[in-house]
């Protein structure tokens, strides 16, 4: 859990849809917010939110990222949890805004605001203690963690555990689950090759485990996975196995 | 050179720096094996990378000692006959069977048939180390260095009374700090081995290819 | 400029030597894991082991006197060097006092880092690779590929292959022992014969004035023990406080580095040859490298890299060594370690490229056991490599600019801060998508090595949830 989050369930929350879904996978922040809402939660959206900041301050351009993310802090004011669909910009907001804005005057409020950044499955789980009931068709799934929810914001088990709680949905875990699928932001297109080299194999690990589905917290790797997935099946050597977030799946599987 | 150690020290000087943190031993001291069971740990570690024991006692090793480097075909060891150990060695060798070979020159003079004549060298050890399964070598004049490090099979001594949980413990319990260190002190904690080649296990690629451990009751 | 970019291309083309470190990294990563899968202990005695660092970081001038004085008074003699050409002349001139002609060497990257035995050689002196590793590559004139196990690129018939031409008389074999016993056959000969042996070192304890060395082989032994004349050379963060400082240190290199509970052989030592004493080298000498280590120093954040023990760790669990291996890197220190460390030791033209090699991961800064935020690292490094300003603590700051790129990210920055901007982006990339090539700019490198374009979407998120009416505020 990050920061001083209270565990007992809000009335209101904002939620931060990041530039990824944003532009490239809407429905997976549209199901987030469908799903937070069928819980009684007012979401609140704010209209000017951007991007976390990431990639410029990843790059090396933290003078940019710092514009960038104090635009979001002044967005998001109220004192209610952020609520991020993406491990990797809750990382950004809750771990590294505050050091973004060392010795800034501006500092405490960056403070206040990262300590109400939650990433949505932590939310769900430890917060709504969400209950499904799965109305879907049996499947076989794949879970890919993404590194900075992990090793930034401390997800482990969340993601698993709202799959256990569809009865018809059985988990098959990747051979290298912790391993990163080479997106890393700029990354992608900085070392494409490198990169391409790691999602190849990730690509490789989600088919042994003969799931019909791979699922993830973070659109980036979904992007990642899904790209190389598609040059993958190309190249014939295998069906398009889709990417989902989990979001989007939930919503689906309990909403019909 | 004076000129890059001043620059060197003074650049370090002017750096801003915080007040040094503590440091927490308590996992270091934590760790505890019960005294009956540290030699049967100790064994059991060092027995992983091919290290050999064998029983005897405080009166009887030099003979066992004998008996097993016949028993075991090798011609000759290498003692160091100032020491504790190699007097006991010089004074109940048999006669006959191994040969026992003082180390009582400096190695400059006989590099060529230390590296190539002897086959084994004895050591005694300070003790044991239960958590790491360790030796504990402090070589001096008497039990010069290269005994446990030339000679292709290295024998020593280790009395099961002398065991400690970790090097951390046995450090301190033996006051290193306090005392004058050795020009060389060494944990040994198997024969000599490396994985350089493709991450196979083999022995002996410098050091000794054998470690005989003998446990003195 | 390096060139670790068409490099590291080469390298993944190489099937073989991908899957040469894809088994040995799967190897040492479960070893490490096995001998860490006590939480816990692992929590505090990486806390510990940070610590011990920390605290030598904090007093680091007065360390290094300290250790100097009582190396000192112990017979052991220090020599101090800003760079790696003043450490190489100390060395030749010990060696050259005594009329050396050969040295033996144990593993140091240290001395990799100096180009020793290039330099020594120009100078008729033979410097020998004594580590099983370190014989095979230097027998092959390569460089290490990893800083722990350096010929870890080989597999066992490369090896095979390289003995039976190299070595006299040696017969072509696959059997481990019998390379393993050529190598020592060869080896223990120049032990006998050489006129000094070099080492690095660990550990150098100030409050005693001992050198602290880690092995498997006893090469090191046999360098620091059997010839007249013993020169150790270090990196100046490598003094500790106290030799209780010591045991957690080495519990955690060895775990953390090959996945053993301890390494063959800890080798203290404190002074040469005593009277009376029948072995071990006349002369000990010390040599204290900064070779930019002082520079770094006097950042605090960057200090943070002289808290590595050099276990590798962080490129066993590295994807992208994995997939490169440790050549591509084109340096002594490979994978995130030498990520962060190159561009310190050699500035930002030659190395700062170096810092863009990393998906930012987080993998090593999991594993490093004295918690060196290696992530945070690299994009300070990325930062300082964008932006030139006069006190920077690198060489040639800013010597990774582009215009383009920071122009580019100014004007994402003003549009990331406006609404309306940030808006119509959506909605143009989304209605235009159809229309937009398959491949330009980022785009165009993104699909490199195998992916097709990502799409955008019709309708982004925002018009999404105004539509459904979801409050702004
Ligand atoms: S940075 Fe950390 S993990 Fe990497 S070599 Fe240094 S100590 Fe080990």
């Amino acid at each position: 859990m990050s920061g001083s989050m209270a565990t007992t369930k809000p009335s209101t929350v904002y939620f931060f849809g990041t530039c990824i879904i944003d532009l490239v996978y809407p429905q997976a922040g549209l199901s987030a917010v469908n799903l937070l809402e069928r819980e009684g939660i007012r979401v609140v959206f704010p209209q000017g939110q951007s991007c976390c900041g990431q990639p410029a301050y990843n790059c090396g351009y933290p003078d940019e990222a710092r514009a960038v993310a104090r635009h979001q802090v002044e967005l998001f004011h109220q004192p209610w949890p952020v609520v991020v669909p993406s491990g990797s910009c809750a990382g950004m907001m809750a771990k590294h805004y505050p050091s973004l804005f060392k010795g800034d005057p501006f500092l405490p409020r960056v403070e206040n605001f990262s300590s109400r950044v939650i990433e949505l499955t932590q939310f769900l789980v430890n917060v709504l203690d969400l209950k499904l009931e799965d109305k879907g068709e049996p499947v076989k799934v794949t879970w890919h963690s993404s590194c900075h929810s992990m090793r930034e914001m401390g997800v482990g088990d969340e993601p698993k555990e709202l799959l256990r709680r569809l009865s018809n949905v059985e988990l098959q875990e990747l051979k290298r689950e912790r391993e990163c699928c080479g997106f890393g932001g700029t990354f992608s297109v900085r070392h494409p090759e490198i990169s391409a080299a790691m999602a190849e194999d990730k690509v490789a690990d989600i088919r042994a485990t003969g799931a019909k589905t791979v699922l993830s917290g973070d659109c980036g790797c979904l992007m990642n996975i899904g790209t190389r997935m598609e040059a993958d099946a190309k190249e014939a050597r295998g069906e398009v196995i889709d990417g989902k977030h989990i979001a989007e799946f939930l919503w689906e599987r309990t909403n019909g | 050179m004076p000129d890059a150690r001043d620059s060197i020290l003074s650049r370090l000087r002017a750096a801003p720096r915080g007040p040094a943190p503590g440091s927490d031993f308590s996992v270091m001291e934590d760790r505890f094996f019960p005294p009956e069971e540290r030699l049967a740990r100790l064994r059991k570690m060092m027995e992983a990378v091919s290290a050999e024991f064998f029983e005897t006692t405080k009166a009887d090793w030099p003979r066992f000692l004998h008996g097993l480097l016949v028993q075991q075909g090798i011609g000759s060891i290498l003692y160091g006959p100032g020491s504790e150990a190699g007097q006991r060695l010089a004074e109940e060798w048999p006669e006959g069977g191994a040969r026992a070979v003082a180390y009582d020159r400096p190695m400059d003079s006989f590099k060529e048939e230390m590296f190539n004549g002897v086959e084994a060298g004895l050591t005694s050890t300070l003790g044991g180390i239960a958590e790491t399964g360790s030796l504990i070598l402090w070589p001096s004049a008497d039990e010069p260095r290269a005994l446990s490090l030339v000679p292709p099979v290295h024998v020593a001594l280790l009395d099961p009374d002398k065991l400690h949980n970790t090097f951390w413990q046995a450090m301190r319990a033996l006051g290193w700090s306090q005392t004058q260190m050795p020009a060389n002190a060494l944990l040994v904690s198997g024969p000599s081995k490396t994985t350089d080649i493709e991450q196979t296990l083999a022995y002996g690629v410098h050091g000794p290819k054998r470690l005989i451990v003998l446990i003195t009751r | 400029m390096g060139n670790f970019g068409p490099a590291a291309r080469e390298a993944l083309k190489d099937g073989q030597l991908r899957s040469n470190f894809r088994r040995a990294m799967d190897g040492l990563m479960s070893k490490r894991a096995a001998l860490f899968a006590d939480q816990d202990e692992w929590t505090r005695l990486r806390a510990l082991g940070e610590s011990i660092k920390a605290r030598a970081l904090a007093q680091l001038p007065e360390l290094l006197e300290k250790l100097e004085a009582n190396c000192r008074k112990n017979g052991i003699q220090v020599h101090w060097a800003e760079t790696t050409a003043q450490a190489n002349d100390i060395i030749l001139g010990l060696l050259q006092k005594r009329g050396a002609k050969t040295l033996v060497k144990g593993k140091s990257m240290v001395s990799e880092e100096m180009h020793l035995n290039a330099f020594l050689e120009g100078h008729g002196i033979e410097a020998l690779e004594t580590d099983l590793g370190e014989y095979v590559i230097q027998l092959d004139h390569e460089a290490p590929s990893h800083i722990i196990m350096p010929a870890i690129h080989k597999n066992k018939q490369q090896i095979a292959r390289l003995f039976s031409e190299k070595i006299k008389e040696a017969q072509y074999t696959e059997d481990v022992d019998a390379l393993t016993g050529m190598a020592r056959q060869v080896l223990r000969r120049k032990f006998r014969e050489a006129d000094a042996g070099l080492s690095g070192v660990n550990f150098a304890v100030a409050e005693t004035g001992t050198l602290c060395l880690v092995e498997n082989e006893g090469n090191g032994r046999l360098c620091t023990t059997v010839p007249p004349l013993h020169i150790a050379v270090m990196g100046l963060e490598k003094v500790v406080e106290r030799l209780e400082d010591v045991p957690p240190l080495i519990s955690l290199l060895t775990r953390s580095a090959t996945g053993q509970p301890i390494t063959t052989y800890v080798n203290m030592i404190t002074s040469p040859r005593r009277p009376g004493e029948k072995d071990g080298p006349e002369e000990v000498h010390l040599v204290i490298l900064d070779n930019g280590r002082s520079r770094s120093y006097s950042d605090e954040q960057l200090r943070r890299t002289l808290q590595c023990i050099r276990c590798g760790a962080c490129m066993n669990h590295c994807p992208v060594y994995t997939r490169v291996g440790g050549h591509a890197y084109n340096a002594p220190y490979p994978g995130p370690i030498g990520k962060i460390l190159m561009p310190q030791i050699e500035g930002m033209e030659a190395k700062g490229e170096l810092a863009h090699a990393s998906s930012l991961c987080n993998a090593c800064v999991e594993v490093c056991p004295v918690k060196i935020p290696i992530a945070e690292l690299l994009v300070r490094l990325r930062t300082e490599g964008a932006h030139a300003r006069a006190d920077a603590p690198v060489l040639q700051p800013g010597a990774e600019r582009s215009t383009a790129e920071a122009l580019a990210w100014k004007m994402w920055s003003r549009m990331a801060t406006s609404p309306t901007a940030w808006k119509m982006a959506g909605t143009m990339a989304g209605t235009f998508d159809p229309l937009m090539p398959e491949a330009f700019g980022p785009l165009a490198d993104w699909k490199k090595g195998g992916r097709t374009r990502p799409r955008f979407a019709k309708k982004s998120l925002h018009r999404l949830l105004r539509d459904k009416g979801v409050p702004d505020a």
